[in-house]
């Protein structure tokens, strides 16, 4: 069994990306993702890693092309206005087809916005990283366990699907201090035969590309691009579904929120409400299974966020009509509080009659 | 007379590192002289399966399909930052960004910069025709004053464009720069200085020199509204007075063996840049 570490967010998800075989770092300084960086640039040196800061987010992105071209597992780091810099390298990464994982600790936007804890990069996280149409998968750790975990399982899943993840954390996680039991270290990692690494006159010339100047052949890509996608939909959605088999109200709610929105539900049980939560751990795919399981015994959906209500529009697709979906959120870097959340909760209970 | 069948040899040949496809550059262009060069630098050197090029945004966006090499294409200028990451990842591989005008000076000035002072040991093939050839002919970094484009039909003004950037200068200012020359394939005997500069850029990375950089003044036939001859005829008369052909920084021929050796010659004086001596970081 391994050893109980008491470790930061953000530096927990820079560990467990070495222990999954990550040896290329490429960032630039933003609060309140400090600490990844830092940590990074302490460590690789000392497993035989390259941490290069690179002079923007641009660039920065496009190192970690560069590197995954080469077939290295590599990652950067940033928050929330570093993230829109980065969103040119990550639809080229999209269009080669290229493994990279991508960390947003994000902060209150827009434009330079605050340095407080945020989540209203939802959108631009699950629908419009970058031009173009894909998607890049995403993770939503709730806890620094999570962190460590789903910043190991990132780099596994990029590779398998050849496809750009992120993790989606916020500055309340990246800050904040819990134990954590970190993954044992990668042994061998996925060959890349597409990779550019020199063909050492043994095979024809590899070309990463994203240029397709007919107009059929670039189509032809994305339609078969989308059906890759269907398979991530399919296999890899997750989400934990808490007090949720008698629910009446059942809150949605991510990351950082879902901590406080899992307290309102407890609190709001012990005053006899049915309430539940689904929390989403993958944001891309969304969860749409959890949320069936609740369809048809719910009666309200609340969905909680720090930011102005961007997933709700994902449970209110997930919802198609058939159950209300309502919303609370707190934004510009305020965390709610579990009070608020609940008498939200109250309020809604007297309406639904639950 | 000499019998053919016993005497022939071949003399002239497509070099293995250049694709036998066909180009999709204008009739004219210096593009097809510089990518023969690149690709028999990369012949000579034996370093084809080691190689890997990336292409910019531009008139050589296509090149991926020209160059045996494996190839990287990276977003409009960014190829300096793509190189460094490969260069990173394989520092056995042979890594050579080659860019345009617009791709290098201008949307990757930053990313030009900043892999030059880092010293990347990379090699850098950078076209210089004064104007957007891709996009069809716009203003560039490097536009002369009064150089009429699409987007300076009466002349670049400088009064309110500003002045071209002559690149090899800004750069030789930077510690973490080998090498840098200014060459040009309007005639054989340039074409014949540009290959031998083109090479000491490739094997000045092969021997950990460091940076390296060859500037090709060329021409735009196509959108400078000229033949082949009179764009080689307008080039010598306008360009090479603002961009001067020869050697702005080369460390091996000032008595270096590398980039890193000239660079701690030239900041001796900083003690902090030299933890081993007396007063220096502690």
């Amino acid at each position: 069994m391994a050893e109980k570490v008491l470790m930061k967010g953000n530096e927990v998800m820079a560990e467990s990306a070495i222990r999954a075989g990550c040896r290329f770092f490429f960032g630039y300084p933003i609060t309140p993702q400090t600490e990844l960086a830092a940590y990074m640039s302490k460590r690789m040196p000392k497993v035989g890693g390259t941490y290069l800061q690179a002079e923007s987010e641009i660039a920065a992105i496009n190192m970690v092309y560069g590197a995954s071209c080469a077939g290295a597992r590599v990652m950067t780091s940033s928050s929330s206005p570093g993230i829109s810099l980065k969103g040119e390298g990550i639809s080229y990464m999209a269009g080669c087809d290229l493994p990279g994982v991508i960390v947003n600790v994000q902060r209150g936007g827009p434009g330079l916005g605050g340095i407080q804890p945020s989540q209203s990069d939802y959108w631009q996280a699950t629908r419009a990283t970058g031009h173009g149409d894909f998607h890049v998968m995403v993770y939503a750790p709730s806890t620094v366990q999570e962190m460590a975990d789903y910043a190991f399982l990132a780099f596994d899943k990029a590779d398998e699907y050849r496809i750009p993840v992120m993790l989606l954390a916020d500055g309340m996680l990246g800050q904040m201090m819990e134990p954590v039991v970190l993954p044992e270290p990668k042994g061998e990692l996925p060959e890349k035969p597409w990779a550019t690494s020199g063909h050492k006159n043994k095979r024809a010339h590899n070309i990463m590309d994203s240029l397709y100047l007919t107009a059929e052949e670039l189509e032809d890509l994305n339609v078969a691009r989308f059906e890759r996608y269907q398979s991530i939909l399919r296999d890899e959605q997750r989400a934990e579904l808490f007090m949720t088999d008698d629910a009446d109200i059942v809150l949605a709610a991510y990351g950082a929120s879902a901590r406080i929105a899992r307290s309102a539900v407890v609190a709001a049980r012990e005053k006899g409400i049915k309430a539940g939560l689904v929390r989403p751990i993958t944001l891309w795919p969304f969860p749409t299974d959890a949320f069936e399981q609740v369809m048809s015994h719910a009666k309200l959906f609340l969905t909680v966020e720090m930011s102005m209500g961007q997933m709700v529009d994902d449970v209110r697709l997930a919802s198609a009509g058939r159950v209300p979906v309502e919303f609370f959120g707190r934004t510009g870097g305020i965390i709610p509080t579990p009070v608020e959340v609940l008498a939200r909760i109250e309020e809604l209970s007297g309406k639904v009659g639950a | 007379m000499r019998s053919m069948s016993a005497e022939a040899k071949v003399v002239f040949q497509r070099p293995h590192a250049l694709l036998p496809v066909v180009t999709n550059y204008c009739p004219g262009c210096p593009h097809g002289i510089v990518h023969r060069l690149v690709a028999e630098c990369i012949d000579e050197l034996g370093v084809e399966g080691d190689t890997v090029g990336i292409a910019p945004v531009g008139c050589a966006v296509t090149s991926p399909d020209f160059f045996g090499c494996d190839m990287i294409e990276a977003a409009h200028g960014r190829a300096p930052a793509v190189a460094t990451a490969v260069k990173r990842v394989h520092p056995d591989n042979v890594v050579f960004a080659y860019q345009g005008d617009g791709d290098l000076a201008s949307i990757g000035m930053a990313e030009t910069i900043h892999a030059a002072t880092r010293g990347e040991n990379i090699t850098v093939i950078f076209i210089n025709n004064a104007i957007y050839g891709m996009t069809g002919g716009q203003m560039a970094p490097t536009s002369l004053p009064n150089q009429v484009t699409q987007t300076s039909p009466y002349g670049r003004d400088v009064a309110t464009a500003g002045y071209p950037i002559r690149v090899c200068e800004l750069l030789s200012s930077l510690d973490g720069v080998a090498y840098l020359e200014r060459v040009t394939v309007d005639c054989p005997k340039n074409v014949r200085k540009a290959k031998k500069s083109i090479m000491k850029a490739f094997r000045n990375q092969v021997d950990g020199v460091g940076y390296s950089l060859v500037e090709v003044v060329s021409t735009c036939p196509t959108n400078w509204g000229l033949t082949p001859q009179d764009s080689f005829d307008w080039m010598r008369e306008n360009m090479l007075p603002y961009y001067p052909l020869g050697v702005y920084k080369d460390v091996v021929a000032d008595g270096f063996a590398n980039a890193a050796e000239a660079a701690a010659a030239r900041n001796a004086d900083c003690p902090v840049a030299h933890p081993a001596t007396e007063g220096g970081l502690r």
